[in-house]
């Protein structure tokens, strides 16, 4: 299956990638994606390092969720708005 | 009800009166309080002075996020209705970035209502704040004491 996955703030910043599809096992969980996430390039393992929020289908959401095919996953840091 | 993500800064009076429309076709003549906050631009941080700040936004997800945040705030107080405005893009030293309304029966509720919106606006909807200097500029970290404010309102009943 495939998901695109989107980065925002410093997580756009330190990985250079805003938008990149992923080809993926069936029923990989959001946390296997960040594991693997971390092995494509240093720039990704120091940006997924620290405290990550995620969200699929523009929902917030926790790191066992499973993903389907054609999902949206985004990662970002803690938000500071207001 | 209504939730307005946008680069444009805004005017309070068109913002009120919206609020009180949408209040009086959801309960016509039943609204006797409406509580408003505006936040600004601070010209300093914890470093010292800054020119302004620019606002990142996740399109479609922070639009969705303020909107689920003002009906939640509308079932939980009972209002007869609210909104919320947060500005994106780059603005700079006092001027205004987020507007929260509450149109209750009485101004507890609004008040409490007004509070909400903004500390868990500052918890669960995707904005990221960079502070900016000349060339130079910084991402803000979360606060430990935005995470606290949000967390009181999710453990009261």
């Amino acid at each position: 299956m495939q998901i695109t996955v989107k980065t925002f703030a410093q997580t756009r910043e330190i990985t250079g990638e805003d938008n990149i599809a992923l080809n993926l096992s069936d029923s990989s969980t959001i946390e296997a994606v960040i594991s693997q996430l971390k092995t494509r390039s240093d720039k990704w393992t120091l940006a997924l390092e620290g405290s990550v929020l995620t969200a699929r289908n523009q929902e917030l959401c926790d790191t066992d969720t499973v993903l389907s095919d054609g999902d949206e996953l985004a990662l970002f840091p803690p938000v500071t708005g207001g | 009800m209504f939730a307005l993500v946008q680069d444009a800064d805004f005017d309070h009076g068109e913002l009120y009166a919206r609020l009180k429309q949408s209040a009086d076709e959801r309960a016509s003549g039943n609204t006797g309080a409406i509580v408003t906050f505006t936040g600004l631009v601070r010209d300093f941080n914890n470093a010292g002075d800054i020119d302004g700040i620019e606002l990142e936004h996740y399109p479609g997800m922070t639009e969705k996020a303020l909107m689920k945040l003002v009906e939640q705030a509308v079932v939980r107080f009972s209002l007869n209705s609210a909104g919320a405005l947060h500005r994106v893009g780059r603005i700079y030293n006092n001027e205004q970035i987020v507007w929260v309304g509450a149109a209750a029966q009485h101004r507890q509720a609004a008040f409490d209502a007004a509070s909400f919106l903004m500390d868990m606006l500052k918890q669960s909807v995707p904005l990221w704040k960079k502070e900016f200097k000349g060339d130079n500029s910084e991402w803000v970290a979360a606060k430990a004491s935005d995470d606290k404010s949000a967390l009181k309102w999710m453990l009261k009943k």
